[in-house]
């Protein structure tokens, strides 16, 4: 049997990115929550959406999923516009949801026998089992699993159907940090296979950890997509050199750190500059400035 | 079957293995819902338990009595108890169990699968079809061989009790999923849903002799399909001089099969139009 993908989009969105968005709106109220957001993640990446709760980003990702209407802009996944792609195309996404969908009485084994019924080309049960390493609970029932194997169980209901494109909707929250570690080699396994992965999160460890190209979203809108190490841009250029003088701290904010260097060498000839720092900013400085600047600078 | 992953990231194939049959997806999800069923002890206990306890219940109290030339009382209350679980198992089970799920986002997860409606509702349906018959089973097995009830044994009758049956499942089985669609969340559904099952089986005639009922009251009741289950279960556990207690004088098998297939149209039109994988935002 075979089935071909209908859903017409724009020519705008013709393209071999597993997602392309322009203009996305969706208002709640009357009140934009997501408001006219562009995006592309490209195949084979790790795409982090990265923003404070309520800017949007789960909104946006359960659109591209075509679980939630939207009330304007263009959107294409995996060259389908999800409002209207069927069953053939579901088949080619993968979910992980907050619940396995079919309570707590199944055993992991037979919870993911049954859901392998689900789609065209399951991943055998015990390959699946293995690599999210739940083959010694394979036995317990789903009640008994710790937070930690619960997320695994999700994660291997996702990519159950072998998804061209996985969605991961803040999948470490609540997790330790050993789990989570242990989520992100099941992540990057999952890449190395040529899985694309878009994944939400309000951990900048975790983006900066596992995405290739970082999205942040603010009130609604993206302001600003780059490789983690890249992010911010110009903000990211400008240096802080911080030093004591007269027993008082001083700081300079500049984009020439090694000329107020040479300036504050020169005037101490004797040698050692007190309490002398220059920084740069971090992922989460630059993040923090991107998320709070006020809309017209941006 | 044979994939592979793919090593690169090819543009999207034209020709993908279609995913199975929404009818294939139904039948593994009916095997889902009977084991879930099994392994939920209250509700197995409620399904089965709770018509043989109302016989016993109201057979101890009234059991002496003769309500109709030749029928006992425990003769005349096996079909109203007969009809009401068939709607537990139904109605009850299905409208509280869905927005149970609904509220524990099973369904989200299961619309992301892609699952067709259709199959979830296979799996419901079925696994109704399989509690009720094992608990008719009991419940007659019960009057039988504790109260010495004594049970058709016309082909007919028989015929009788299993359109009256399929059709109750059916009715029951859309009905509470479209309620389910109305119902926000699991909280009113576990109490709302029971609380009127209770009302609509006195007023259906379940407990009391249909032509003791105020004329009103059996004509609300009409609306409904549980009296006309009742009824058709007294036409098959009664001696045919019995009609004579009907409202009508007579069984109106006609106007049951119309009013309880006209319910199943019904119920499957508002769950078509209405059914929602997701609470209310």
């Amino acid at each position: 049997m075979t089935a071909t993908q209908t859903a017409p989009v724009p020519p705008v969105l013709q393209h071999d990115d597993a997602v392309r968005v322009r203009g996305l709106v969706k208002r709640y109220g009357g009140r934009a929550v997501v408001d006219g957001i562009d995006l592309d993640v490209r195949r084979g990446e790790v795409f982090a959406l990265l923003g404070p709760n309520g800017a949007g980003k789960t909104t946006t990702v359960e659109i591209l999923e075509g679980v939630r209407r939207r009330d304007g802009g263009d959107v294409a996944v995996l060259g389908a516009d999800p409002a209207h792609a069927g069953r053939a195309w579901r088949d080619r996404i993968g979910v992980v949801g907050q619940s396995t969908g079919a309570g707590n009485a199944l055993t992991v084994r037979e919870t993911l026998d049954h859901f392998a019924r689900y789609h065209a080309t399951p991943v055998p049960t015990g390959e699946l089992l293995a690599d999210v390493g739940l083959a010694e609970a394979a036995r317990q029932r789903v009640t008994a699993l710790s937070g930690g194997q619960r997320r695994r169980l999700e994660v291997a209901l996702g990519v159950q159907g072998r998804p061209e494109l996985l969605f991961l909707d803040e999948p470490t929250t609540g997790m330790d940090p050993v789990a989570r570690r242990q989520f992100w080699t099941l992540v990057e396994g999952l890449r190395d296979r040529g899985t694309t992965v878009l994944l939400t999160t309000h951990y900048l460890d975790e983006a900066a950890h596992l995405a290739d190209r970082v999205g942040v979203i603010s009130a609604g809108r993206l302001v600003d997509v780059a490789p983690p190490a890249e992010l911010g841009g110009a903000l990211r250029s400008e240096a802080t050199v911080r030093w004591t003088e007269d027993g008082a701290l001083r700081s300079v904010v500049t984009a020439e750190p090694a000329a107020v260097l040479r300036d504050l060498l020169a005037a101490h000839p004797a040698g050692e500059v007190p309490g002398l720092t220059v920084t740069r900013p971090g992922l989460e400085d630059v993040y923090l400035r991107l998320v709070a600047l006020p809309e017209e600078t941006r | 079957m044979t994939a592979t992953v793919p090593a690169t990231v090819p543009a999207p194939a034209v020709t993908l293995p279609a995913p199975p049959s929404a009818a294939a997806i139904g039948l593994a999800r009916i095997g889902l819902e009977l084991r879930l069923f099994v392994r939920d002890p209250g509700q197995v206990a409620f399904s089965f338990a709770y018509p043989v306890i109302m016989l016993v219940i109201f057979g101890s109290v009234f059991g002496d009595e003769v309500v109709l030339p030749g029928v006992g009382f425990r003769q005349y209350f096996l079909a109203g108890i007969a009809a009401t679980g068939v709607m537990l198992t139904s109605f009850q089970a299905v409208g509280t169990a869905v927005t149970e799920e609904r509220d524990r986002g099973d369904l989200a997860r299961l619309q992301t699968l892609g699952t067709p409606a259709l199959s979830y509702g296979i799996g419901k349906a079925g696994q109704v079809v399989v509690t009720t018959i094992a608990q008719l089973a009991v419940l007659l097995a019960v009057a039988v061989f504790a109260y010495d009830v004594p049970l058709p044994t016309e082909a007919s009758r028989w015929l009788t009790f299993a359109w009256v049956v399929v059709l109750g499942i059916l009715a029951g089985t859309v009905l509470g999923l479209a309620v389910a669609s109305v119902i926000g969340s699991a909280r009113s559904a576990s109490a709302g849903i029971p609380a009127f099952a209770v009302v609509l089986q006195f007023l259906s005639g379940v407990f009391f002799i249909d032509s003791d009922l105020p004329a009103w009251m059996d004509q609300i009741a009409a609306l409904f399909p549980l009296k006309w289950m009742v009824q058709g279960m007294r036409s098959v556990f009664l001696p045919d001089s019995a009609a004579v207690a009907e409202q009508a004088g007579s069984w109106e098998h006609g106007t049951t099969a119309l009013v309880l297939a006209a319910w199943v149209i019904i119920g499957t039109v508002v769950c078509a139009r209405t059914f929602r994988w997701r609470r209310a935002a």
